[in-house]
């Protein structure tokens, strides 16, 4: 019994990190039909900003180290998006690329900065211990990762449907044309929700930390979790990206730990049963 | 004309072991094999407009299979080979059926999410693919009694199957049906209305490409005697498709000239500066920002407007 | 006429995007031979009927019969082997090929020998003679080497006509065949349409109400996704429901 609620918690954990992953890929992918394949690479660029500075600063909090971590890590994406991905307008290929390549870069910057060994990301000590409820240890990290991911899908579904900005996103990712023709200003919303999302993503790496820790290979090993869940929950989709990445969560967890061998295949199959049956995804509207 | 400098070029290959070391013999079997992939690989890209960026996972599967029949199964040569070949592309028919539910993009991260799921599974299903220590102890087979354990020998064999495959891509793509599956890449509606089964030709195409990738595959476990799974990391895949872009996508010597650059530049470069990741990343770049339709094409652009000028 | 099985018949066809009736309760009834001219203010849901005779748009309910045979299941490719064929109102060419080659690709959809899958397309001379002989048709044969991308507006109009042709069609949609052409280049178009062989069946949308008209048979009204009037050519222009849908009183 003990093993199914660790795992579980576990399974909510990594699907509520995936969430901060994904939300911001698929809101990328549904507002500027751009598969940012950088999203993985600055997810780790987020754990090492904040791996770097609680090492290197004493008595700094995993909470700032996340913030500084977003910041971070939006700034890049700001640079990204301002500098190189504006200069391919309606070359979709060219950014998918370029993004690729970026991605490598910042892998292998990240290697040569904080070199090969996995930095440890030290929880709050107030939140190592496991908290016990009705004869259960419940790792007390994991519970508020899984809330802060709440946290997170709410604020953005309220800056979604409830705000200027949010419904300026909305017109963008149903009609594109129709938003430029009503005199959305497009470039900046391309900017703001580009950093948006890589500052998600990057805080989301630092939060991930006394889970994962920052290793190279976290990227590789994220991205495809990001993907399978906005292929599954539909792009552009926040809702999809929401249910999908706790559909994946628990599936990876459970599967890893049942099948260690096969978890990897067991992720395939909800991918493939969505593609054959619904290929815009669970919640998406336009298809991939 | 044409075919006298052909027949030069490939003179030229064949004689490569009679003038230089192990070094070069060597480095020249890699560009080959890396060639045949890129070539693969360009009849989704350049000729069907559909960039996949997990096209890995065939040669991967082939070199895995072949790997592990020959070595834990212990079946013959020619049945490891068969069976990689048979697998990999009824493999690359049912990968096919999920990729092209997508075009664009989301064929694009189809195809991706696919080889991970592979790559993973290379680490993780170590029973099988012995994890990250991969699978050592492949021996190359001898031909009609002759051993391919030399240099020279396994690059006169690869020479051989690189230009079978070349000339039976190129046949592809100027074939009839070569120029239905151009058809679909710039006008997909039309074709339908013209009477194309748009999706079949893609299919047949995904399945081809497949097939190819798969002996790619064979070439690359046999020479080297070895498979890890960081021959089906996305840093694999997006080598071939720079190779492809760089070279120039839908030409068939534009695959041929990117694979050769890369090769040497992962050789040379990499005694340099440990860096090739960083590298690689950044020759993508530029090569988008700067050099969008490749090499070869901008160098035929250049000899047109030249000729222009003398005549 | 009754008795002669229609080369086209639509029956009951609905077709609704989100909240909105782009075809409502649609029935056409065209009779081998004629030429139909569809007309009816933008927005009326003209092309969306055609996208959906050819089954680039699957329609919501109804059915779309092609000689008697329902096609309402059958994809784009498998009507067009039935004879269906069409052209665009947006130029849809292959802009990195000849012309010849364009022509060529229309008559490859139709053959087997488009699966043939080593045999160089370059040699297969019997279909860029026969291309050439349709360029020459409607007056391209002299520039059938030039680049789609080459050639005049004028001309690509043209070669959306041929590439149709080229099919030999048993019915034929022209969406706008007239579009953004100057007079003298319309009279061309217009002898071109008006030379395509009786047998063939046109259905022809068209704003330019002069030309059109002279080349229609027989007349449809469309408005809002609805058919108003439908008749011959006397009929509908001189009922009284064409006049209030064009000036509206």
């Amino acid at each position: 019994m003990q093993f199914w609620v660790v795992q579980g918690l576990n399974s909510l954990a990594l699907g509520g990190l995936l969430f901060l992953l994904a939300s911001g890929f698929s809101l990328i992918f549904g507002l500027m039909r751009l598969a940012n394949l950088t999203h993985g690479a600055m997810f780790m660029l987020g754990a090492y900003i904040g791996a770097g500075l609680m090492r290197s600063v004493d008595g700094v909090s995993l909470w700032v180290a996340a913030i500084a971590g977003g910041l971070g890590v939006a700034l890049f994406g700001w640079v990204l998006e301002r500098f190189i991905l504006r200069r391919l307008p309606d070359n979709p290929l060219g950014q998918v690329l370029v993004t690729l390549g970026v991605a490598f870069i910042i892998a292998d910057a990240c290697l040569l900065i904080w070199g090969g060994d996995p930095i440890p990301i030290p929880a709050p000590s107030y939140l190592a211990r496991p908290l016990f409820v009705g004869g259960f240890a419940f790792p007390a990290y994991r519970l508020v990762v899984v809330l802060i991911a709440l946290a997170a899908a709410a604020g953005l579904y309220v800056m979604i449907e409830r705000t200027r900005l949010g419904a300026m996103i909305r017109a963008g990712v149903d009609d594109m044309q129709m938003a430029r023709a009503v005199g959305i200003p497009v470039s900046r919303l391309f900017s703001i929700v580009f950093c948006l999302g890589a500052g998600i993503a990057g805080a989301g790496g630092v939060l991930a930390g006394p889970i994962l820790s920052a290793y190279p290979g976290l990227d590789a090993d994220m991205l495809p979790l990001a993907l399978i869940v906005v292929i599954l929950g539909g792009i552009g989709s926040l809702m999809g990206a929401f249910v999908g990445s706790f559909i994946i969560g628990i599936i990876y967890t459970f599967g890893t730990a049942l099948l260690p061998d096969l978890a990897y295949i067991i992720l395939f199959l909800p991918m493939i049963v969505v593609i054959a049956f619904r290929p815009q995804g669970l919640f998406g509207h336009v298809s991939a | 004309m044409n075919k006298v400098l052909m027949l030069l070029f490939v003179a030229g290959l064949a004689i490569i072991p009679l003038v230089s070391g192990d070094f070069y013999i060597n480095l020249a079997t890699q560009i080959l094999i890396a060639a045949v992939f890129a070539l693969s690989l360009n009849l989704l890209v350049g000729y069907g407009g559909l960039t996949s960026l997990g096209h890995v996972a065939f040669l991967g599967l082939s070199a895995y299979i072949c790997a592990w029949t020959s070595t834990k199964l212990g079946v013959a040569p020619l049945v490891a080979i068969g069976l990689s070949l048979v697998i990999t592309t009824i493999m690359s028919a049912l990968f096919g059926l999920i990729a092209l539910r997508a075009t664009g993009l989301g064929f694009l991260m189809i195809t991706l999410a696919i080889s991970q799921v592979l790559w993973g599974l290379a680490y993780r299903w170590a029973s099988v693919t012995n994890g990250d220590n991969g699978i050592s102890g492949l021996t190359r087979p001898s031909l009609f009694g002759l051993s391919l354990d030399s240099a020279s020998s396994f690059y006169w064999l690869t020479l051989i199957i690189s230009i079978f495959a070349f000339i039976l891509m190129a046949a592809f793509a100027m074939s009839a049906f070569g120029s239905s599956l151009q058809g679909t890449r710039d006008q997909a509606r039309r074709m339908r209305a013209l009477g194309y089964n748009v999706w079949l030709i893609r299919w047949i195409t995904f399945i081809y490409s497949g097939f190819w990738a798969a002996v790619a595959g064979l070439l690359y476990v046999y020479y080297n005697k070895y498979i890890h799974p960081s021959a089906l990391s996305v840093t694999a895949s997006a080598e071939a498709l720079l190779a492809v872009i760089a070279g120039g996508a839908g030409t068939l010597g534009g695959p041929i000239v990117g694979a050769a650059l890369l090769v040497f530049l992962k050789n040379y470069a990499s005694s340099f500066v440990e860096r090739w990741n960083m590298l690689l990343g950044f020759i993508f770049v530029l090569i988008v920002l700067l050099m969008p339709d490749g090499i070869v094409p901008g160098v035929q652009r250049l000899i047109r407007r030249m000729r222009g000028a003398q005549s | 006429m009754s008795h002669a099985t229609p080369a086209l018949e639509i029956v009951g066809l609905n077709k609704v995007f989100g909240g909105l009736r782009a075809t409502q309760d649609v029935n056409l009834h065209i009779v081998q031979g004629d030429r139909r001219l569809l007309i009816g203010p933008n927005g009326a849901g003209k092309t969306t009927l055609f996208n959906q005779i050819t089954g680039d748009i699957i329609p919501t309910s109804g059915q779309i019969k092609l000689f008697g045979q329902d096609v309402s299941k059958l994809r784009p490719d498998q009507r067009a082997h039935l004879g269906l064929s069409r052209t665009y109102q947006i130029i849809t060419l292959f802009p990195k090929n000849t012309i010849l080659h364009n022509v060529a690709l229309g008559l490859l959809g139709l053959s087997n020998e488009r699966w043939n899958l080593f045999r160089p397309m370059a040699r297969a001379s019997h279909l860029h003679d026969e291309a050439q002989t349709i360029l020459e048709s409607v007056g391209l044969g002299a520039m059938s080497n030039k680049l789609v991308s080459q050639i005049a507006y004028g001309e690509k109009r043209r070669l959306e006509i041929a590439l149709a042709l080229a099919q030999k069609p048993k019915v034929l949609l022209l969406d706008e065949p007239l579009a953004g052409l100057s007079t003298q280049e319309r009279l061309t178009v217009k002898n071109l349409i008006a030379n395509i062989p009786k047998e063939t069946t046109v259905v022809l949308i068209e704003h330019d109400m002069d030309t059109a008209l002279d080349l229609a048979e027989s007349v449809t009204l469309l408005h809002y996704g609805k058919v108003i009037v439908d008749g011959t050519r006397e009929d509908v222009i001189s009922d009284p429901r064409t006049r209030e849908v064009y000036l509206g009183h």
